[in-house]
């Protein structure tokens, strides 16, 4: 009876942010299932279903309300984003570990929903390119002719791992003959194998991206996310890029490379994007946003690991909350003093 | 004339749910069985009540007086008997009991003589001692006495006198109404107004949903020839609250911690301009006002209403539906729910909304915070609730202070949006209420400490002079008996002239013994006070952090100021001792 005000609410929820956020991947998952392989479905569903009971076996022993915390949707982003930050081929139960470890240990332990200092996803697929460096980088051929009966027979270890069946990604293909090549190979003449790159970026994963940049672009328009993380993101990255690429083409791939390749689209507008993981002042989403661009492009050239934007959102994620101190924005009434 | 509006960050468009209520023209509430007219109904001192049961009243006669600058008057709103003076449930979302007069009206609605007065006659102070004892206050909910409003800044020139006719809660449209009906009456009080502030510019702000009020005070400005204009603000959630129609028509940002006269403007509501000209010009106290009636009801109609009609009663004229299970005053972003149907209409009671489920539908179950930033992007204010969220749970309330919760006007836009269903706005009224009550606590346990040491420096003190006659009698006693002593040794050998030499001897003897003996029990109490002292030293003091000890220093500080009391009657002890 002493419910207090206000009496009227807007008609949103958790789950409904968390459908929406998925609803955004679609256009994505549609390229990357036509372009890629329909192995990306298989991956999902095994992700899906391992987040959903590996969040609810936590919920059971932690007596919360099992349907309420299940119904809000955010072990499902967290497991679609593994399985589409994973190799699609990769065997089932390397998805599972991941989004087991995901749920259980990055979300869970840290005491749950809204309360997980590093965003999941990226933490599992740091664990599994550390622990199972091999099968992380088996990226499959494109334009493999098989269908999904046959990709399921790999993911579930019916069929063999043929090593044919797998190759770098474009962004790995390019760093290793570069590395290789010794200043003697060029990124154009490396560009022009249309096996591996399409257009300006890897060939179909062009697409994939291009498809998350257009889901990203709706999560904008829905105003479920806000400008500064992408724009910064993408501005940052483009920035570094396109400075090295001015400053010698045959070395640095260009701008539209790297935005077009690996995490970035993915990661500009639905993980670095993550609120709870994130900053949350807009000087520090802008903050957040940057270094995770830049670091992500550090980390792919001059790092270890062929794609740098998990590594990049866990390091930023882990100064948020300094940076969110550092950047309160001034209140109501109090601009001149700021 | 064309205006450059500014805009303020954040604010909600919930559903305006207005035209329910606007249908109909205002109507006048019949006199309820029972008046309950509470005598403290505008921020400041409770009014004294000047009448006792058995008295009889006529209509505007006044029943409270204004106890102190900050408080306005409270008067009978119609004639009859006084019932009773007695404590009665309030709408309040305490739901505590205050002072109430009850009176049972005769029905004849019998005024006190009313003179009308020309204000211009008057002078600056004149008008504000009427219109404190009218009893206006501001009728946008705020309830701040009209009159303490009314002086301007020595220092600031005043720029800007903003009324605000935004009116931006759903569901309330007594203010749409009093402007369309009766615009001409608010322009004359907003005169009065604006001669004692004398501003540089006079702006009416209406929200944009309502043309046909704005239109009337269009009219009525130009009929009375006044230079106001009237500025048709965008629809958005709170552009009623008068910081952020300052914010919107003036570009001025007035902070918690300033008052507006100090950034040269100032604002006040349509319907106070209103009941400010019936006091003045007609003599008429506030005894009524407008109030919407709406919600889960059949006849959503805005109504007259006399002060201190039970609103259960009121409820029945628009014909709640039979679901209806509570009583909203105010609107549905900042209203709550009367504690019963019988807790009287007051000056601050702008709308009653009949509640139902079907209307608002229970809240789903509160989940944790996703941190997604909706309720900071909402804030008029420019918070960030979920930080204030976060550190109200801990009941880290320093941190909620940092993070300026006082700040929080309670507008409810971030308990609107918020995905996780978070009762913001409650869990920052319990900040806000934990702070004022700790503070309160720390200054009563100030003085309760100081009050204990000063009783028991008066105890040590009688025990000390207790000890003392005693030790003096003992001493007497043993003066005496060396003397008798002395005496008795001296008689045999009397006779001879050598009987008076020894006599100066006691004396001396009595003196010294009477002295030592003093000494020895100032000594004795002293040692046992300072004992006393020590056994009731907290022990908590020891490893102690740097802030708490800053603390501590300073309440130490604070009490050596008070000390002077409470240490004087340590005095005498204490040099006597030297
Ligand atoms: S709107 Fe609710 S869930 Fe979102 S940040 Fe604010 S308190 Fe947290
Ligand atoms: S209730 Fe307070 S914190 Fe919430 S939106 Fe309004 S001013 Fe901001």
């Amino acid at each position: 009876m002493f419910a207090p005000a206000p009496y009227l609410l807007k008609d949103i929820s958790v789950s409904q942010v968390m459908t929406q956020v998925c609803i955004a991947l679609i256009p994505g998952i549609a390229a990357y299932a036509w372009l890629i392989g329909p192995a990306i479905l298989a991956q999902l569903v095994i992700a899906t279903l391992a987040a959903l009971l590996a969040e609810a076996a936590m919920l059971r022993v932690q007596r919360k309300p099992l349907a309420m915390f299940l119904a809000d949707g955010s072990a499902i982003v967290t497991a679609w984003l593994i399985a589409l930050t994973f190799p699609p081929l990769a065997p089932w139960w390397l998805v599972v570990t991941g989004t087991v470890f995901a749920i259980v240990v990055a979300k869970h332990l840290y005491g749950g929903l809204g309360q997980n200092p590093f965003n999941p996803a990226m933490v599992a697929f740091a664990i599994c390119i550390v622990a199972f460096p091999a099968l992380m980088s088996q990226w499959p051929v494109v334009g493999l002719q098989q269908g999904l009966i046959e990709q399921i027979n790999i993911i579930f270890g019916f069929s063999p791992r043929l090593d044919a069946l797998s190759s770098a990604t474009p962004l790995d293909a390019l760093k290793t003959s570069l590395k290789l090549g010794e200043g003697t190979v060029d990124v154009a003449r490396l560009l022009a194998n249309q096996d591996i790159f399409g257009n300006f970026a890897g060939r179909g994963w062009e697409w994939v991206a291009a498809g998350y940049l257009l889901g990203g672009l709706w999560l904008l328009q829905r105003r479920l996310i806000t400008w500064h993380v992408p724009v910064a993101f993408i501005g940052a990255l483009a920035l570094i890029s396109g400075a090295l690429w001015l400053y010698n083409p045959a070395q640095f791939a260009s701008p539209l490379f790297h935005l077009f390749s690996g995490g970035a689209m993915i990661g500009a507008f639905f993980i670095a994007t993550d609120p709870v993981s994130g900053c949350t002042t807009p000087r520090g989403k802008l903050i957040f946003g940057a270094g995770a661009g830049l670091l992500a492009y550090i980390i792919r050239v001059f790092g270890g690991y062929p794609d740098g934007v998990a590594f990049a959102v866990l390091l930023m994620n882990l100064s948020a909350p300094l940076i969110d101190l550092l950047t309160q924005p001034p209140i109501f009434g109090m601009k001149d003093k700021a | 004339m064309l205006m450059n509006l500014f805009k303020f960050k954040g604010g909600v468009k919930p559903p305006t749910n207005k035209t329910q209520s606007v249908g109909l023209p205002i109507a006048r509430a019949p006199l309820p069985s029972r008046l309950v007219v509470p005598l403290h109904q505008s921020i400041g001192g409770t009014p004294r009540p000047v009448v006792q049961a058995g008295d009889h009243v006529l209509k505007g006669q006044l029943i409270g007086e204004a106890d102190g600058w900050i408080s306005a008057a409270v008067h009978a709103p119609t004639s009859g008997t006084v019932l009773a003076v007695e404590m009665q449930a309030q709408p309040h979302p305490s739901g505590l009991d205050a002072l109430c007069v009850v009176i049972e009206p005769d029905g004849k609605e019998e005024w006190i003589p009313r003179a009308t007065v020309d204000y211009k006659s008057l002078t600056p102070e004149e008008v504000r001692g009427r219109l404190q004892h009218a009893g206006v206050v501001g009728l946008g909910g705020a309830v701040f006495p009209t009159h303490g409003k009314l002086t301007a800044s020595k220092t600031v020139p005043m720029d800007e006198l903003v009324i605000n006719g935004a009116e931006c809660e759903p569901f309330i449209t007594c203010d749409d109404l009093l402007m369309r009906e009766r615009a001409e009456e608010v322009v004359r009080g907003i005169g009065i107004f604006r001669d004692l502030l004398q501003p540089k510019k006079v702006l009416i702000g209406i929200e944009d949903n309502k043309p046909e009020a704005a239109a009337a005070m269009r009219a009525a400005v130009t009929a009375l020839g006044e230079d106001f204009t009237v500025v048709q603000v965008p629809t958005l959630y709170p552009a009623g609250g008068a910081k952020q129609l300052i914010r919107v028509l003036t570009g001025k940002e007035v902070p918690a911690a300033k008052r507006s006269t100090d950034l040269g403007v100032q604002c006040f509501n349509v319907a106070t301009a209103y009941t400010a000209w019936r006091a003045i010009a007609h003599g008429e106290p506030v005894v009524s006002r407008l109030v919407t009636i709406s919600g889960n009801v059949q006849e959503p109609r805005n109504y007259e209403v006399l002060i201190g009609t039970p609103m259960g009663e009121l409820l029945k004229l628009a014909q709640p539906h039979p679901d209806t299970d509570g009583i909203v005053m105010g609107g549905p972003m900042m209203g709550f729910l009367v504690p019963n149907a019988d807790v009287p209409v007051v000056k601050a009671t702008n709308c009653l909304i009949a509640h139902s489920e079907r209307l608002f539908p229970p809240k789903a179950a509160e989940m944790p915070c996703i941190r997604c930033g909706s309720c900071a992007e909402a804030c008029p204010h420019e918070l960030q609730p979920f930080e204030l969220y976060w550190f109200s749970r801990a009941k880290n309330f320093g941190k909620t202070q940092e993070y300026a919760i006082f700040d929080c006007i309670e507008c409810g836009c971030c308990s609107f949006v918020c995905p996780s269903r978070i009762p913001l706005v409650q869990y920052f009224r319990f900040a806000k209420s934990e702070i004022w009550a700790r503070e309160r606590d720390k200054n009563a346990a100030d003085a309760a400490k100081a009050r204990f040491e000063f009783k028991q420096l008066r105890d040590e003190r009688e025990k000390a002079e207790k000890a003392e006659k005693l030790a003096k009698a003992a001493a007497a006693q043993a003066a005496k008996k060396a003397a008798e002593a002395a005496a008795a040794a001296a008689a045999p050998a009397s006779g001879i002239a050598e009987s008076a030499a020894p006599a100066p001897a006691p004396v001396d003897a009595d003196a010294d013994a009477d002295k030592d003996a003093k000494r020895a029990t100032i000594e004795a109490a002293m040692a046992r006070a300072k004992a006393q002292r020590e056994a009731v030293q907290p022990k908590n003091t020891e490893a102690v952090t740097i802030e708490q000890q800053r603390a501590m220093d300073e309440i130490e500080s604070r009490r050596v100021v008070l000390a002077p009391a409470a240490q004087e009657p340590a005095g005498p002890t204490g040099k006597k001792a030297e």
